[in-house]
């Protein structure tokens, strides 16, 4: 068979035409995701999670056989300790392996996940379902899981932040009961601190930044700061409650013996989340940390005598005492998933089934994400899990906001109290200005 | 073309032959270079001036990313002068380090293979674990270094969690594993001419003249070798600064919240972290290729300028 050498040529340039477009497609993904499939076609889908203990592992599974109990036609492969970068790299390089649902244990990047459409908005799924996102989930859960009026993700369980403290250092020091303000909780540091030659032999509470939670995002939760603007420019540098969690961070450092020798200490501290704990082992008397550390304390058999109250608020708000800082994981649909309508199944089930949620919530020890949930007779009802559920449910709790670029803004606000607690860094109005502006740089840099 | 070739077709065809018959002999190494080098290094140069963020195709950004690196990026100028530190702190001291085992090992009377060993091992550990070790031993707190310190009523530094002492502590980590270096020097100690000693001897040169005179001149191959994969190997320092900053941090960020890298107060950050930190977390690849440029760009002039001056590979002889 002869062909016209011209024809030939032809053929080769639509052939590597393709080629290209095809290479090019797998490279950088594809542009829209569309829910036409088919929901009770018999499906598997690929579910990522970031759980990688037995027992929540079992847990997961749990939910996993009842979901597909209920929708025989949708099989659930279940992928677990994920990591966001392993989402992040996973969801731009597609291919028949990527996940069709993905949860992360962190809120920092919904932003990131909304405004790059990494996730589906999940608004036409819950219309299509009938459900009325703001009377199901909590304002604060429904704020950290949409970015820009896009509802990319949705809450799985939640976590709220309280203060855990040491009854037995407490009845050795004379204090009756946990602080509900802030000059009442440095007072109880101090006097639970007891010093040990150039160091401590119990200190009683670790304020520095490099310490497990001791966050500047979590202190100032109990300011109920506002991070951005409405125009979305960082509102850092105006903001009067977040510039007081700084003061009033930096000034418990110095009350409690200065960076340097907090430091020194810090570093004999075990893994935050070993059976080493700080507070576990007795080298701390007061914590901030989420409502795991109740459930990790159990397991391990530590023998610290533990209570658990919301953490202080500042004297002036001393009528909002009860909220604290509220995060938790999330969950939401890959825009390349080809399978999307049977993966909505799979996150309704997951995060508006009343019974999922607070049979999932009981079993690893965290806080049910929906409002019902959260009613539920059947929710943990120990009375230190329920402090937690409490602030979960407290109108004054926060959170930190979405941004496009994930949680950086939160790491420029963190290096920020690096250099402020150390003594690095001076004034720190000068220090809110710079923040601010690297933040709105950083933003720029990223749209 | 000559004039007899123009003349000759069956010459023109036998050169044309020789030629493609030099490609084919070429064309592993010519197809290996390009995929692997020129083709990396035109897309990373091209990626430098568009905005990517691995979802929608690279858009043309002119010189944004760079603007942002060397004028709004705060980290990228304390990483350039750390990178640097090590490149001149660490690489000379492997090098004085490596050769002086080296002269040691071969001139010992005795037990030369034990110490050979001994300070050989160090190298074959792997580098993450090698830095845990480090962390632990030289913890300010706990590590047993610092105890012996304080027992002998000596400062205790704070070594890794101490911006003042992170980058020697890395820098001890780094010479301790300096037994890749040794054996080098060691071969090429042996290979200079016993007679040159024996000559410079009876000639009155003293142990640092015949050094300087007889040893130094025969290792100048040996010597450049070291400095330009010692510096390119800076160049790409990153493993051992970034588990020893996490680790030391006690903030891993396992669960999916960034960590800053760099610990304490950046003063471990190299550029190599933050090319992984932009492209691979943040995604901002445009960036993060500016970052791969400069590091690229700084390795030609260091290898081109120790090329220059050190008369290449050749030794006294050639």
């Amino acid at each position: 068979m002869t062909r016209h050498p011209r024809l030939r040529r032809r053929l080769a340039g639509c052939a590597l035409s393709a080629t290209l477009a095809l290479a090019l497609t797998a490279c950088f993904g594809s542009s829209q995701g569309g829910a036409k499939d088919n929901p009770n076609a018999d499906v598997t889908i690929t579910f990522w999670h970031g759980w990688s203990a037995p027992s929540e592992v079992a847990a997961i599974q749990a939910t996993i056989d009842a979901f597909e109990k209920a929708n025989p036609n949708i099989h659930v492969k279940a992928v677990g300790n994920i990591t966001d970068d392993k989402i992040n790299q996973a969801l731009r390089a597609g291919g028949s392996s990527a996940p069709d649902v993905v949860s992360s244990f962190t809120t920092d990047n919904v932003g990131e996940f909304c405004s790059s459409h990494a996730f589906v908005d999940l608004t036409p799924f819950m219309e299509k379902s009938g459900i009325d996102p703001t009377t199901t989930f909590p304002a604060t859960q429904l704020s950290y899981t949409q970015y820009n009026h896009d509802q990319c993700a949705l809450p799985l369980l939640s976590d709220a932040y309280g203060l855990y403290y040491n009854k037995d250092a407490f009845a050795a020091a004379g204090i009756s009961g946990p602080p509900k303000t802030l000059s009442e909780f440095d007072a109880d540091a101090v006097k639970l601190t007891r010093q040990s030659g150039d160091t401590y032999s119990q200190l009683g509470f670790m304020p520095d930044y490099h310490f497990y939670e001791s966050t500047i995002t979590h202190f100032a939760a109990q300011w109920s700061p506002t991070y951005f603007s409405p125009d979305g420019t960082s509102n850092v540098a105006n903001d009067a409650g977040l510039k007081a969690a700084y003061e009033w961070q930096k000034n418990l450092v110095d009350k409690l013996g200065g960076y340097s020798r907090l430091e020194k200490y810090r570093t004999s501290f075990g893994d935050e989340f070993s059976n080493n704990n700080a507070f576990m082992t007795g080298q701390v008397a007061m914590i901030i940390d989420g409502e795991w550390r109740a459930g990790m304390i159990n397991d391990s058999h530590s023998k610290v005598n533990y209570g658990v109250a919301p953490f202080p608020v500042p004297d002036a708000m001393a009528a909002q005492y009860g909220k604290g800082y509220i995060t938790g994981t999330i969950v939401g649909i890959a825009r390349t998933s080809s399978k999307q309508n049977a993966a909505w199944e799979f996150v309704k089930y997951l995060t508006a089934n009343t019974d999922a949620v607070v049979n999932f919530a009981n079993a690893i020890n965290n806080v049910p994400s929906t409002t019902a949930a959260l009613a539920s007779p059947q929710v943990n009802q120990d009375p230190s899990f329920q402090t937690f559920i409490k602030v979960a449910s407290d109108a004054d709790s926060s959170t930190t906001p979405s941004s496009p670029n994930g949680g950086a803004y939160q790491l420029t606000l963190q290096d920020l109290g690096y250099a402020y607690e150390s003594g690095k860094q001076g004034d720190l109005q000068s220090g809110l200005d710079g923040a601010a502006h690297q933040i709105d740089t950083d933003i720029a840099q990223s749209q | 073309m000559t004039k007899a070739a123009s003349r000759n077709p069956g010459l023109r065809s036998r050169r044309r032959r020789e030629r493609l018959r030099n490609l084919a002999f070429l064309s592993p190494w010519l197809i290996g270079t390009g995929l692997f080098f020129l083709y990396p290094l035109a897309t990373t140069a091209w990626l430098s001036f568009t905005r990517y963020d691995g979802f929608v195709s690279p858009t043309w950004d002119g010189l944004d990313n760079w603007r942002f690196v060397f004028r709004d990026y705060p980290f990228f100028w304390p990483a350039l002068r750390n990178t640097l530190w090590f490149v001149l702190v660490l690489v000379t001291l492997r090098i004085v380090v490596g050769l002086s085992l080296g002269m040691l090992v071969i001139n010992v009377k005795r037990g030369s293979s034990v110490l050979r060993t001994v300070f050989y091992a160090p190298f074959l550990a792997p580098p993450v674990a090698a830095t845990l070790a480090f962390v632990f031993l030289l913890n300010p707190g706990t590590g047993p270094l610092n105890s012996l310190l304080g027992h002998l009523g000596l400062p205790q530094p704070g070594w890794f969690n101490d911006p003042a002492w992170s980058k020697p502590a890395l820098t001890l980590l780094a010479v301790w594993g300096v037994g890749d270096l040794m054996v080098i020097f060691m071969a090429s100690l042996l290979d200079v001419p016993r007679e040159l000693y024996e000559a410079a001897s009876l000639d009155g040169a003293g142990a640092v003249r015949r050094f300087r005179h007889v040893t130094l001149p025969h290792l100048r191959p040996i010597l450049l070798f070291a400095v330009i994969t010692g510096v390119i190997a800076t160049m790409q320092y990153y493993t051992e600064p970034l588990v020893a900053g996490q680790v030391a941090s006690g903030q891993i960020g396992g669960s999916g919240q960034q960590v800053q890298p760099g610990y304490p107060a950046g003063s471990t950050l190299t550029l190599p972290q933050l090319v992984y930190n932009l492209g691979f977390q943040r995604f901002d690849i445009g960036a993060a290729c500016v970052i791969a440029m400069v590091l690229f760009l700084l390795s030609m002039a260091f290898a081109a300028l120790l090329m220059r001056r050190g008369s290449g590979f050749l030794t006294v002889e050639d």
